[in-house]
């Protein structure tokens, strides 16, 4: 065999590292409970990768190929070191189990992975970066900039949670059905978490909002009858394809006043194909709900053509699923599109004071944008300058300024 | 693997061991305890007002009246229990009444 393009050989490494690092990673923690050892031996398999693959082109199956590369490196290691019970068994098991699958349906490791990574037993964010590390593949100081937390203190973090899963006897497994629902809404709680902190920001945690969907498509395709991970890559998807206008030199644009032609109308399709596959299921929650209300506005073809009416009664929908005041006061909001904007004030009013939103820029924000579009432009100069106080990031400022200006 | 389950509460009430004895929902927890095996040891408490804490800090030892942590719970008693894992432990420490009134504190037993 001849040797392999170097630049063919690279996008065949990037490309396994993208879809095999997580199963490759599962299946040595699989084999030998070890999780240090088997994120060790996955990356060792792919530096090998890039020389072996230039030398004899790339395999037929990279996934089985970096499997058995990084199972022989874990045994190499345990021989060098065959110190202790557990290593003697984790050897044990390592050589007995066959190195070629006999076929290609291996069950797919990566679910008992991510089920063990956001056992409710860890703290949340040592659950989010555990899934980024082992999951997806990102490096400790990836992880730390992606949230602006100093490399060894995210090592640390993640060594902890490694320790208690095995200290504490973490079960390495997809939940039995007793435990599913809650233990699979706590995955689907660190997947929207990955997809938010890289939705939210301008910079360079863009990365992240991919990592969420790449992770939530794997888990659609793994958990095929589950709608609510149907519905929360839907959600995704949909919010995804409306990201590039949602700012414009760096200030918020509203979503009446987005460029809709700039909206993403491939993700859109696919948002809404997905969306009507969860529900179909015919078994609906938060995740689904949300995608849909996502759905009214990306598939409205202009800002008067949205169907309000139907938005304030998913929110409704919403509010008896997930109750919390942030969804009652998107209700308001719907609620003053759809029947007025005084129905909507007497809403937010009601929120406001039940105290439950104090703090919350949004609730004062929302309150100046109904009082401004009622007319009652010194009531809404104030609430706005009480929302710029409250507003936590530039572009939030920046946006209620020029709204607070152009009064 | 060994679990020790620390079961805390905030002692408003306290029941007499006659009362525990006859509690349907301790004898349930009983019940499946030795369902499992049995328990590998444990005991109930006297109230937290008995409660000295020991520390020794540079070879010094400093006896403090009182719990070891400020917290509104307080240990009132352990169980030792077998189970399979954490999943299995915090499915049983689920049922002992305490959980429903206080917390309960799963701790992996050192072996």
């Amino acid at each position: 065999m001849g040797v392999t393009a170097p630049e063919t050989v690279r996008a065949a490494v990037d490309a396994a590292y993208r879809d095999e690092w997580g199963q490759v990673v599962a299946t040595l923690i699989g084999l030998t409970g070890n999780w240090d050892l088997a994120e060790d031996c996955a990356q060792e398999a792919f530096a090998a990768a890039l020389a072996t693959w230039t030398r004899d082109g790339v395999p037929s199956r990279p996934g089985a190929w970096l499997t058995t590369a990084a199972r022989h490196r874990a045994i190499d290691q345990l021989r060098r070191d065959t110190k202790g019970a557990a290593k003697v068994r984790q050897l044990a098991v390592l050589e007995r189990v066959p190195i070629e699958p006999a076929s290609e349906e291996i069950p797919d490791e990566r679910l008992r992975l991510i089920f063990t990574c956001c056992h409710p037993a860890l703290p949340f964010q040592a659950r989010v970066a555990l899934t980024l590390r082992t999951l997806a593949g990102l490096s400790t100081g990836e992880i730390a900039k992606a949230f602006l937390t100093a490399e060894p203190a995210m090592a640390q973090r993640l060594a902890r949670a490694k320790r208690k899963i095995v200290e504490a006897g973490i079960p390495y497994r997809v939940p039995p059905a007793e435990l599913l629902p809650r233990r699979l809404t706590a995955v689907l709680a660190v997947l929207y978490l990955i997809f938010n902190e890289g939705y939210d920001e301008q910079d360079g945690r863009r990365a992240l909002a991919a990592e969420g969907i790449h992770l939530a498509r794997t888990l659609a395709r793994l958990m095929p009858g589950e709608p609510e991970v149907r519905g929360l890559l839907a959600l995704m998807l949909l919010l995804e394809a409306r990201r590039a206008s949602r700012t414009v030199d760096g200030v918020l644009v509203t979503l009446e006043n987005q460029d809709r032609s700039r909206w993403d109308h491939a993700l859109i399709a696919e948002g809404v194909a997905t969306l009507d596959e969860a529900l179909a299921m015919r078994r609906f929650g938060p995740y689904q709900v949300q995608a849909a209300i996502a759905a009214c506005h990306t598939t409205a073809p202009d800002a008067e053509a949205t169907d309000w009416p139907q938005i304030a009664a998913l929110y409704a929908e919403l509010a008896r699923l997930a109750p919390s005041p942030v969804v009652d006061l998107n209700r308001a909001v719907a609620i003053a599109m759809a029947e007025g904007v005084s129905a909507g004030l007497a809403l937010v009013d009601e929120l406001a004071e039940s105290g439950r939103l104090d703090g919350y820029y949004l609730l004062p924000a929302t309150r100046a944008d109904l009082l401004r579009r009622d007319g009652r432009l010194a009531e809404a100069a104030t609430a706005y300058e009480e929302a710029l106080e409250l507003a936590p990031t530039d572009a939030e400022r920046r946006y209620l300024k020029a709204r607070l200006c152009s009064l | 693997m060994k679990y020790v389950f620390l079961i805390c509460d905030d002692e408003k009430t306290s029941s007499s061991m006659e009362e525990i004895r006859a509690d349907p929902a301790f004898q349930a927890y009983d019940a499946e305890v030795d369902r499992r095996g049995g328990s590998l040891g444990g005991a109930r408490l006297r109230p937290v007002a008995a409660a000295t804490t020991v520390r020794v800090r540079d070879g010094e030892t400093m006896v403090s009246d009182g719990p070891f942590a400020e917290t509104k719970d307080f240990v009132g008693g352990i169980d030792i229990v077998e189970c399979a894992d954490l999943d299995d432990a915090l499915a049983l420490a689920a049922l002992h009444p305490y959980a429903s009134r206080g917390c309960i504190e799963v701790r992996p037993v050192w072996e």
